[in-house]
């Protein structure tokens, strides 16, 4: 299928052709869970979900990596702990997770055409790249109480002194594991486990209740 | 609820994302082959429980998910520093001074202190006073 002369690795675009009816990790929940309605003019909180995003994880060494993801997406490995970086325009992204594994966000379809160049890029190096498109979503949350919200949901300090532009950081959000991240000073990001998108996103409706919610 | 410093994300983080897994730098036997019955017992099933400093293997799970050691007290619970694996630590029990130095002591409140100094040393100041 890839005429791409490196090692084994067999490459499958996970997008089947022709279109198919796909939906968000959220559809279920929107049909069975809506927002209140009604309050969306004076809303705390605005949640948007990036629904069906193209993800990437990728581990291996930074020099090789950091090579590769500068060759293919333009922007530099981020090599500090729990830094998020951004391309020119805001719609892709690359953020630090360990020492060995980053993680890539890029608009969806786009995915596989990254991986297939990343791969080349990177020729021999020993490294992985895992498309973990259909296991994760991501949840905007903005407007003027959205850190109050995650105050409430999290241990970790929100603080803009101890969380500025530019940080990401995989955490506990409620019961759940989710990466928390911060692209610019009016919105956060969160990213969430397919299996516990449901959950956080029922808990962000009930926390956020008192200041008013609005969803799309 | 204290906080726990991770050497490879560089920052302090709640103790909820991290878990203990036991005893720090346990070596396997180089030759197995050759390796007495008794020997080989000890490497699996005999751990050290000692009274004050210990050295403990913990990953920080719901983070960065990477394995590393913690110098502990057992008797104080105060962590007294952090490290990443295949290193070696700077507090042990056999350097006494250090261990003054570091604060180390008989637990009086039963004070539960953070991850490293030196935001320890400052809240057991605080709380013994
Ligand atoms: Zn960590």
């Amino acid at each position: 299928m890839s005429n791409l002369s490196v090692s084994n690795v067999r490459e499958f675009n996970t997008q089947p052709e022709g279109n198919p009816l796909v939906e968000s990790p959220l559809a279920w929940s929107y049909r069975h869970h809506p927002a209140p309605r009604g309050n969306g003019q004076h809303a705390g909180v605005v949640l948007r979900e990036k629904a069906l995003l193209g993800h990437l994880v990728l581990r291996g060494g930074a020099i090789a990596l950091d090579e590769a993801v500068r060759q293919t997406l333009g922007i530099s490995l981020p090599s500090k702990p729990n830094a998020l970086a951004f391309d020119d325009n805001g719609e892709r992204s690359i953020q630090w997770i360990s020492p060995d594994e980053w993680l890539v966000i890029v608009p969806g379809g786009e995915e596989f055409a990254l991986e297939s160049a990343l791969r080349k890029a990177l020729g021999d190096a020993h490294a992985s790249i895992v498309n973990a498109s259909g296991g994760q979503t991501v949840l905007t949350l903005s407007g003027d109480n959205a850190r109050e919200v995650l105050m409430k949901s999290t241990s970790y300090d929100v603080h803009p002194s101890a969380f500025p532009v530019g940080k990401g950081v995989t955490t506990v959000f409620a019961k759940a594991t989710v990466i928390l991240r911060r692209p610019s000073e009016t919105h956060w990001e969160l990213v969430v486990r397919r299996s516990f998108a449901d959950y956080c996103y029922r808990w962000l409706l009930d926390a956020s209740a008192e200041y008013g919610i609005d969803t799309q | 609820m204290f906080y726990i410093f991770c050497p490879y994300c560089k920052e302090h983080r709640e103790e909820e994302e991290f878990h203990a897994r036991g005893q720090a730098h346990l070596m396997r036997p180089a030759d197995p082959d050759n390796t007495t019955d008794e020997e080989w017992g000890d490497y699996l099933f005999f751990r050290n429980n000692p009274r004050g400093i210990h050295h403990e293997m913990w990953v920080h799970s719901v983070g960065c998910r990477k394995f590393f050691n913690i110098t502990r007290n057992t008797v104080t619970y105060e962590i007294l520093e952090t490290y990443p694996m295949g290193e070696q630590p700077t507090i042990t029990a056999d350097i006494p001074s250090v261990r003054h130095e570091q604060g180390v002591q008989a637990a009086d409140g039963g004070w539960q202190t953070v991850g490293a100094r030196p935001e320890s040393k400052a809240l057991n100041e605080e709380t013994s006073s």
